[in-house]
C-alpha cells in the first residue's frame, strides 16, 4: 500500500470506532489523543481494526507509535 | 462444542462482553437460564383486563444512569456507545423532567444540570455550599475505575467534609439505594460511579423503556455472529487443575472453553464451580409494587420523575426488619421522562427495602395477602407525595425479593449483588472471570462497561 492509502485506512477505522468525530480536519502532525475523543479503549478498537481488517499486528510496546496521524503511516507502512 | 469464550448470562453485562468478544472473531457463546434477556434490568408483560391491551412494565433500574447528550466527551454513556457501536439515536432517550430527595423537613431537587442541585444546596444547606463544593471537587478528580482500588467508607469521607447530619442522608439516600450491596453505608469508589452517573450526569430513559436497549445488545451481538442459547442455565463450570476448562449447561451438554466470563454472581458463581468460598450474600433485598392507571398523571398531579421520600431526619438503608420497611421509599412515575412522549397510561413504581426470608417462609395464600398489603402502602405513599393525584388503577402487580430470585437466580434476589466485588474480575479459577453487578461498575451503564472493559482486558488484550 502506498502512504496515502495507509493513511485512509487509518482514517476509516478513526471514523468507525468514533463515529462522532470529524476526521476530515485532522492535523496529521499533532496527537490523535489531542485533537479526537480517543482513550485507551478506542485505541484498542484502532488495533484490533487494523488486525480483522488487514492482518497488521501492533504489539502493545508499539502503541506510542500510532500517537499522530503521521507516525501511523510512517510505522504501518512497511507492513501492508 | 468448544468456544473462544462462554458467556454466563444474557444480562447487560454478558451480552456487552459477547459484543465486544464477537466483534474481534472470537467465537463466543452465552447461555442465558430464563427465555427473556436483561437479567437484573429486564422487563415483563401483563394484560389489562377492561381494555385486553398488553401493558409492558420494566424492571431492575427506574432510569437509566449517567445521562449524556450526543457525543459528549468523555462521558461513560458515551464510551459505552462507541464501544458497541451503537449510535446514540438508537437509544432514543428521553430525559427526566427532576427529582426529588424528599426529607420531613428539607426537599432537594436535582436535573441533569448539576448546576440545579448545586443551587438546591446552596439554598436549604447555606452554611454547607463551600463544603459541598470541595466534596464534589473530589469527587470530580476522583479515579473510581481503579480496578485495584480497596473500600473506603463513604459516610467517613463525607464526614470529613460535611458537617451537617441531614445534608449527608440526602446526599446518600439515592445513592445507596441505587446501587450499594452493603447496608447503611457504601464503598467510597462505588459512590463516586453514583454521584457521577446520578447528580452530575442524570437520568434519561430510552423511549420503550429497558427493552430498547436489551434488544439493541442482542442485534449487534447477533449481527457479529454471536451464540445466544435461551432456556440454557449453567448447571456447573468445569474446572481441571485450576483452570477452567468449560461448562455443563442445565440440558446437560458440555462446552468447552478456556474462557468463562460469569455474570451469575460471586457467591453463585463459585457455588456453580463447586468451590466453597467465604464470599457473602448481600443483605439488601427489595419489593416493588407497580401501578398502572387509567391516564398519565397532569403537571399539577405528579410532575417529578422519581421521588426519594424518607419519613425521617435518618436515611435507614438497611436489610428490612419487618416484611417491608415503610420508612423510606422510592417512587418511580415514568411518564415524567420526555412531556413530549405522552403514555396512554398513568404509571408508578414504588420501590421499599424488603426481607427476604420473611417472603420465603410464606404459604402462598399469605405471600398473595402480604403483596396486596405492599400495594396498598405504596399507594398511601404515592397520596401522601401528591395528595392531588388521581389513582384509577387499571392494573396492578408487586414483585418481591423471591419473584427476583426465581427470574434471576441471584442468591436471595439481591439486586446488588455481595457486598464483596472483585473489581479486576479475577477468581481463584484461572480463566473465570466474574463481570456485572459483582465487579462493582453500578447501574445499566455501569455493567455495560463492565462487560466491555473485562471482555478487552482478558479477551482480547491477553490473546
Amino acid at each position: 500500500m502506498t502512504a496515502e492509502e495507509v493513511k485512509q485506512v487509518v482514517l476509516d477505522i478513526i471514523s468507525d470506532v468514533a463515529p462522532d468525530e470529524e476526521v476530515s480536519d485532522i492535523n496529521s502532525a499533532e496527537s490523535l489523543r489531542d485533537q479526537l475523543d480517543l482513550d485507551s479503549m478506542d485505541f484498542l478498537d484502532i488495533v484490533m481494526e487494523l488486525r480483522k481488517r488487514h492482518s497488521v499486528e501492533v504489539p502493545s510496546e508499539d502503541y506510542p507509535r500510532l500517537a499522530t496521524l503521521d507516525s501511523c503511516v510512517e510505522y504501518l507502512t512497511p507492513k501492508m | 462444542m468448544n468456544y473462544d469464550a462462554i458467556v454466563i448470562g444474557a444480562g447487560m453485562s454478558g451480552l456487552a462482553a459477547g459484543i465486544r468478544l464477537a466483534m474481534f472473531g472470537k467465537k463466543v457463546c452465552v447461555l442465558e437460564k430464563h427465555t427473556i434477556a436483561g437479567g437484573l434490568n429486564s422487563y415483563y408483560q401483563r394484560r389489562i383486563k377492561e381494555t385486553k391491551e398488553i401493558a409492558q412494565f420494566d424492571v431492575g433500574l427506574h432510569a437509566l444512569t449517567n445521562f449524556a447528550t450526543k457525543g459528549e466527551r468523555g462521558r461513560p454513556l458515551t464510551k459505552m456507545l462507541k464501544q458497541l457501536r451503537i449510535p446514540y439515536g438508537d437509544l432514543n432517550l428521553c430525559p427526566q423532567s427532576y427529582s426529588v430527595i424528599d426529607f420531613p423537613d428539607k426537599k432537594l431537587r436535582f436535573t441533569n444540570d448539576f448546576e440545579f442541585l448545586r443551587n438546591e444546596v446552596h439554598e436549604k444547606f447555606p452554611h454547607q455550599i463551600d463544603a459541598f463544593n470541595k466534596l464534589v471537587e473530589k469527587v470530580v478528580a476522583f479515579d473510581e475505575l481503579d480496578l485495584n482500588a480497596g473500600y473506603m467508607s463513604s459516610r467517613e469521607v463525607l464526614g470529613n467534609y460535611l458537617s451537617d447530619a441531614l445534608l449527608i442522608e440526602m446526599i446518600l439516600a439515592p445513592l445507596l439505594i441505587y446501587g450499594s450491596a452493603w447496608e447503611k453505608d457504601m464503598d467510597f469508589n462505588q459512590f463516586v460511579i453514583m454521584f457521577k452517573s446520578i447528580y452530575l450526569e442524570g437520568f434519561s430513559r430510552p423511549k420503550g423503556g429497558v427493552r430498547t436497549i436489551i434488544d439493541k445488545l442482542i442485534s449487534r451481538f447477533k449481527e457479529e455472529g454471536g451464540e445466544l442459547k435461551f432456556r440454557h442455565g449453567v448447571e456447573e463450570i468445569l474446572t481441571k487443575d485450576g483452570k477452567a476448562i468449560g461448562v455443563r449447561t442445565t440440558k446437560g451438554e458440555e462446552l468447552f472453553s478456556s474462557k468463562i466470563f460469569s455474570s451469575a454472581g460471586l457467591p453463585e458463581t463459585m457455588e456453580l464451580a463447586k468451590k466453597d468460598t467465604s464470599h457473602q450474600v448481600g443483605q439488601m433485598t427489595f419489593l416493588e409494587a407497580i401501578c398502572l392507571t387509567k391516564r398519565a398523571p397532569t403537571k399539577e398531579e405528579f410532575e417529578p420523575t422519581i421521588v426519594f421520600y424518607n419519613n425521617s431526619e435518618k436515611y435507614h438503608y438497611e436489610g428490612a426488619k419487618d416484611f417491608f420497611d415503610t420508612r423510606s421509599a422510592v417512587v418511580c412515575c415514568p411518564n415524567n421522562y420526555d412531556p413530549e412522549v405522552k403514555d396512554v397510561h398513568g404509571c408508578f413504581r414504588v420501590t421499599f427495602m424488603a426481607n427476604y426470608e420473611k417472603f420465603k417462609a410464606l404459604e402462598r395464600s399469605a405471600y398473595l395477602e402480604k403483596k396486596e398489603q405492599a400495594y396498598e402502602e405504596a399507594l398511601k405513599i404515592v397520596k401522601s407525595i401528591s395528595p392531588s393525584v388521581e389513582l384509577d388503577v387499571v392494573l396492578k402487580d408487586v414483585f418481591t425479593p423471591t419473584t427476583v430470585e426465581r427470574y434471576t437466580w441471584k442468591k436471595r434476589g439481591t439486586v446488588y449483588g455481595s457486598p464483596d466485588k472483585i473489581r479486576n474480575g479475577k477468581t481463584d479459577i484461572d480463566g473465570l472471570y466474574v463481570i456485572g453487578t459483582d465487579q462493582g461498575f453500578l447501574g445499566i451503564v455501569g455493567a455495560i462497561l463492565s462487560g466491555i472493559s473485562l471482555g478487552n482486558l482478558y479477551g482480547l488484550m491477553e490473546s
